[in-house]
């Protein structure tokens, strides 16, 4: 068989495969992609498999930091909803028109926690004011919220210039958790969703006025404006059936659901 | 026009430091890999060809994985750095020397191989016949006949060490001046929405590549001629 010939049928075949994929997409029209702040994980997935069952559309989540989302949608990323991990990146969606107009609303609020595989390693502050350890992991301050809180507790407690040479930033919450699971940082500041049933190791609760809280917004998108599965997932996250998961994986719920 | 700040010199010197000695470890021990693979008769041999080619197909994130595991506390890593009271070579230079050498292991000990097997037996059996020693044969007709290989092998080495990104970013905890490597410096900027930094750094890379390749085709290019 000649190159031409092999080169036409293989574009053919892609073409052909591109085509029933498109026609698959259509006929599921009911899809939503969704971009999750990292924190949102394991509630993100629970919620949506709830949503799937309930309403027969399909949310398709995608993870990252928020700073990293933020940056995918203002490049032209097709999710219709984002749950971001604080205010400020919806906020931007919306002066920057990518958002679908409609205000951003707090869906979750987020708490940190100290955590160490070491059982005996945390015990209040303790550990941080004594300081015995090499690596103390966060999130990126920069671009992920749970790393700025972290970050504000250290300051409160006058200890950020002090603890600067030890830390170590994950690019974002869920990698920062790795780097405590596998024992490479000693401690970090990761989030307390993501200790929801889990006991191994010790923890302190960082107590809620070292920090700003952490007011979890969701906003649709410019790209989810038309999509009727967009606009009922994010009408979903005040269903208390979704309010019951985001409880039970330990963030605060917001009290009047909109975002002040 | 803004200009290069610290954090990106910083960056850019880690990042020459960490290719550097890479390149160098690799050519002191991909050189005898290549040699034993070229000249071995074992017919086990390809099975060690297969594992050092392993980092050109497989994802940086399952090296990052295994990475962050082998060299924390409960890995070889965390054994070797307790010999001077660490924990972990995670989150170290050391760490992400050792990860490149084994990201960039076939780019370096390929080209090589392939000289030495371009060199044929004629040229060492003559050699043989003069009574040169293995050694003798090999440091005076081996290397000088293999140099096209190496050099290919160290610029591949070199310039495949400073794109590294997956890897680093996975064991390197984003330390200035420690484990913040220019690419993780560019993720960051792209991140932060520092697009001008970002463009200042990628554009000098795209350059760079360029300038790299340009020249290591010229440089064989004349050696081919000169019969080299």
């Amino acid at each position: 068989m000649s190159a031409a010939g092999n080169i036409r049928r293989l574009a053919t075949m892609v073409l052909s495969t591109a085509l029933w994929i498109s026609l698959a997409l259509h006929a599921n029209s009911g899809e939503v992609r969704v971009a999750v702040a990292a924190n949102f994980t394991a509630a993100a997935s629970e919620i949506a498999k709830k949503f799937e069952a309930e309403s027969g559309h399909a949310a398709v989540l995608s993870f990252g930091s928020t700073g990293q989302l933020y940056a995918q949608i203002s490049q032209g990323a097709p999710y219709g909803v984002f749950l971001a991990a604080d205010q400020t990146h919806p906020q931007k969606i919306l002066d920057a028109g990518l958002g679908a107009g409609s205000p951003p609303m707090t869906y979750a609020i987020g708490k940190i926690v100290l955590w160490s595989l070491d059982p005996a390693l945390i015990q209040g502050d303790d550990a941080l004011q004594e300081g015995n350890f090499d690596h103390l992991a966060l999130a990126n301050p920069e671009t992920a919220p749970y790393g700025k809180a972290a970050m504000e507790a250290m300051q409160a407690l006058g200890l950020a210039k002090i603890l600067e040479p030890r830390l170590v930033r994950g690019n974002n919450i869920a990698q920062t958790y790795q780097f405590v699971a596998t024992g490479n940082a000693e401690l970090g500041f990761v989030a307390l969703s993501q200790r929801v049933g889990n006991d191994n190791g010790s923890q302190w609760a960082v107590p809620e006025n070292l920090y700003q809280p952490i007011r979890q917004d969701a906003v649709l998108l410019r790209g989810g404006e038309n999509n009727e599965a967009a606009i009922a997932f994010l009408n979903y996250l005040s269903n208390p059936e979704a309010m019951r998961i985001i409880a039970e994986f330990g963030y605060g719920n917001s009290v009047d659901g909109s975002s002040q | 026009m803004i200009s290069v700040s610290p954090e990106i010199w910083s960056a850019i010197t880690l990042t020459l430091q960490l290719a550097t000695l890479t390149t160098v470890i690799l050519l002191l021990i991909g050189t005898p890999i290549a040699w034993w693979l070229a000249r071995s008769k074992t017919w086990w041999k390809e099975a060690i060809g297969t594992l050092v080619a392993l980092p050109l197909v497989l994802p940086p994130t399952v090296l990052g994985f295994y990475l962050l595991l082998a060299l924390g506390p409960d890995g070889p890593g965390g054994w070797f750095a307790g010999l001077w009271g660490a924990r972990t070579l995670a989150f170290t230079f050391e760490g992400l020397v050792i990860g490149s050498v084994i990201y960039s292991l076939p780019f370096v000990v390929q080209p090589i191989r392939n000289s030495f097997e371009a060199i044929g037996e004629r040229p060492l059996e003559a050699a043989a016949t003069l009574r040169a020693s293995p050694w003798r044969t090999f440091t005076s007709i081996a290397l000088p006949l293999a140099r096209p290989g190496f050099l290919t092998g160290a610029v591949l080495g070199f310039a495949h060490t400073i794109g590294e990104f997956g890897v680093v970013l996975m064991i390197g905890g984003n330390i200035p001046g420690e484990t913040k490597v220019l690419s993780v410096a560019i993720f960051d900027f792209v991140e932060t929405l520092r697009w001008q930094e970002a463009n200042l750094i990628a554009a000098g890379m795209v350059f760079f590549a360029f300038g790299v390749i340009l020249t290591t085709t010229l440089i064989e290019k004349r050696w081919r001629r000169s019969g080299l």
